[in-house]
C-alpha cells in the first residue's frame, strides 16, 4: 500500500550547508550516482536529507500495508463461503508480509522497527489515509481489492525503479504479490453482479460509490500542490508525477467498472478524444486534509486497534526473548 | 524507546528449487533461530519460492567495506585475458 509521506512532509529548510571539501566530494558522487541511474545501497554514503525522506516514506510504507490489515481482517470472520474467506485470510497475510519487507528495507537506513512502531502509535507517523474509511458491508472487501490495490499497484510500479536498492527491491516482492490482490477483488464483486439479487447489485454499487474519491486522494495533492515531489524525482525515489498515476488508473479503471457493470460516481467523467483519456471532476482536496489529519472515520478506531495488539503482545515478546536467553545460557554451560 | 528488547534481526537465503543456489532474500525479527526458519517460511515463501531456507544471524555476517570498492574490485578490470573471449582464434577451431 501507498503512503503520502512525500506530499505530507514539512519542508526541511533546505539542504544544510557543506561542512567540508571531503563532504562535497561525496555529495557530488552521489550526486553522478543518482544521475547515471545507479542504485544507492544501505552501506553507501548518502545526504542526510536523502535518508530522513526514505526512511519516512518506507516506514510510513510499512505502516500503511499493516494498518491496511484491518479494514478487510474485519470481514475474515463473515465471510460467505470457505473459498472467499481463504483468499481474504491470504490477501491480508499477504500485507501484513509486505510490512514486514518494508519495515525491514527502513531498518537499513539506521532507525530500528520498534522507534518506527513508537512513531506509528504515539501518531507521529502516517499511514496512507485511505485504511481511515469504514468497511461497511462484503462489498466492502470487493471493492478494496478492485481499486484500492489496482491504485497502490499504479503508485507501487515506478517505485520497483527507486534509487534506493533496499526499497526497490522490497517493492518488487510486493508488486509479484499484488495482482492478485486485485483481481481478486474484481472476481469477488463480478460474483454478485453477475449471480447476485438486487440488493447484492446495490450493495455493490454502493461500495463503489463510497470508495472511488478517496482512492483518487491516494495518489495524493495535484502536481502544481505537491512541494516535495521535485526533489523526490531528483532523487529518483518518485518516478512518475501524482497526476500522472491518477490519470493512469482512471484511465484503466473505466472499462473495468462497464465490464462489471457498475457506475462510477462522477458526473464529470467523459472520455475526451483530444487529450485520448477520461476526463474526471473535481476531488474535495479539504476531506483529503481533514482525513490525513486526523478527522476521518475511523483514524481512532485503528490506531487504537494497533495499539492494543502491540500492548497485548508484550508478554508474548519477552517471553520468547528470555526463553531464547535461556536457551543460549544452557548451550554455554553444557 | 529502549530497543534492547527487541528480537534479533537474521537475513534469510532462500533456495528456490533443487540444485540451485540459496539466495539471499530479505530480513526479519526473530527471538531465536528456529523461530527465524519457522517466520522465514511464513514471511519469505508463502507461494512455493522455496524448497529450503538458511537463515544467520545479522550481526554474524561480515561484509566488505562499500569505501573499499575501488581498491578490492578494480584490479580485476584490466585483465581481460582472464575471459575466453580474449583469445581469437581460427574459425575452424573457434567453438573450442
Ligand atoms: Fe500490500
Ligand atoms: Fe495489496
Amino acid at each position: 500500500m501507498y503512503t503520502q509521506a512525500m506530499d505530507t512532509m514539512r519542508e526541511e529548510g533546505g539542504q544544510p550547508a557543506l561542512r567540508t571539501a571531503e563532504e562535497a566530494a561525496l555529495q557530488q558522487r552521489f550526486d553522478n550516482r543518482i544521475d547515471a541511474g545507479d542504485f544507492i545501497e544501505a552501506k553507501d554514503w548518502m545526504p542526510d536529507n536523502y535518508r530522513k525522506t526514505l526512511l519516512r516514506q518506507i516506514s510510513q510504507h510499512a505502516h500503511s500495508e499493516i494498518v491496511g490489515m484491518l479494514p478487510e481482517g474485519n470481514w475474515i470472520t463473515r465471510a460467505p463461503t470457505l473459498k472467499r474467506k481463504a483468499i481474504l485470510l491470504a490477501k491480508v497475510q499477504d500485507e501484513g508480509g509486505h510490512g514486514l519487507y518494508l519495515y525491514a528495507a527502513a531498518e537499513t537506513l539506521g532507525q530500528s522497527r520498534d522507534q518506527m512502531l513508537d512513531s506509528l502509535h504515539s501518531g507521529k507517523a502516517k499511514y496512507s489515509s485511505i485504511f481511515n474509511y469504514p468497511t461497511l458491508t462484503w462489498a466492502d472487501v470487493g471493492t478494496i481489492g478492485w481499486l484500492v490495490d489496482g491504485a497502490a499497484i499504479m503508485n507501487q510500479v515506478p517505485i520497483c525503479r527507486c534509487s534506493y536498492a533496499p526499497y526497490a527491491r522490497a517493492m518488487i516482492r510486493i508488486c509479484r504479490e499484488e495482482s492478485f490482490h486485485q483481481r481478486q477483488g474484481y472476481d469477488s464483486l463480478l460474483a454478485m453482479m453477475q449471480n447476485g439479487t438486487e440488493a447484492q447489485k446495490a450493495m455493490v454499487q454502493d461500495a463503489v460509490n463510497r470508495w472511488w474519491w478517496p482512492c483518487l486522494m491516494m495518489f495524493g495533492p495535484p502536481d502544481d500542490q505537491s512541494p516535495n515531489s521535485a526533489q523526490g524525482m531528483r532523487w529518483g525515489i518518485k518516478r512518475v508525477s501524482n497526476d500522472t498515476l491518477r490519470q493512469k488508473f482512471v484511465d484503466a479503471t473505466v472499462q473495468q467498472a462497464q465490464v462489471l457493470g457498475v457506475s462510477l460516481p462522477d458526473p464529470d467523467l467523459r472520455w475526451n478524444e483530444a487529450t485520448q483519456h477520461w476526463d474526471f471532476g473535481t476531488i474535495d482536496w479539504s476531506e483529503f486534509w481533514r482525513v490525513v489529519g486526523g478527522e476521518g472515520p475511523c483514524n481512532r478506531e485503528r490506531l487504537a486497534m494497533r495499539v492494543a495488539a502491540w500492548e497485548e503482545g508484550e508478554w508474548v515478546r519477552e517471553a520468547a526473548l528470555a526463553h531464547s536467553r535461556k536457551q543460549a545460557r544452557k548451550e554455554k554451560a553444557a | 524507546m529502549s530497543t534492547e528488547n527487541e528480537w534479533p534481526l537474521w537475513e534469510v537465503f532462500v533456495r528456490t528449487k533443487a540444485g540451485l543456489d540459496h539466495k539471499h532474500c530479505g530480513s526479519l525479527h526473530a527471538a531465536d533461530a528456529r523461530m527465524a526458519v519457522q517466520m522465514a517460511r511464513d514471511v519469505y515463501t508463502r507461494r512455493q519460492e522455496g524448497s529450503s531456507v538458511w537463515v544467520v544471524r545479522s550481526d554474524q555476517i561480515v561484509a566488505s567495506d562499500p569505501g573499499d570498492k575501488d581498491m578490492l574490485f578494480d584490479p580485476a578490470e584490466d585483465k581481460v585475458y582472464r575471459h575466453p573471449t580474449f583469445y581469437k582464434l581460427p574459425d575452424s577451431v573457434d567453438q573450442m
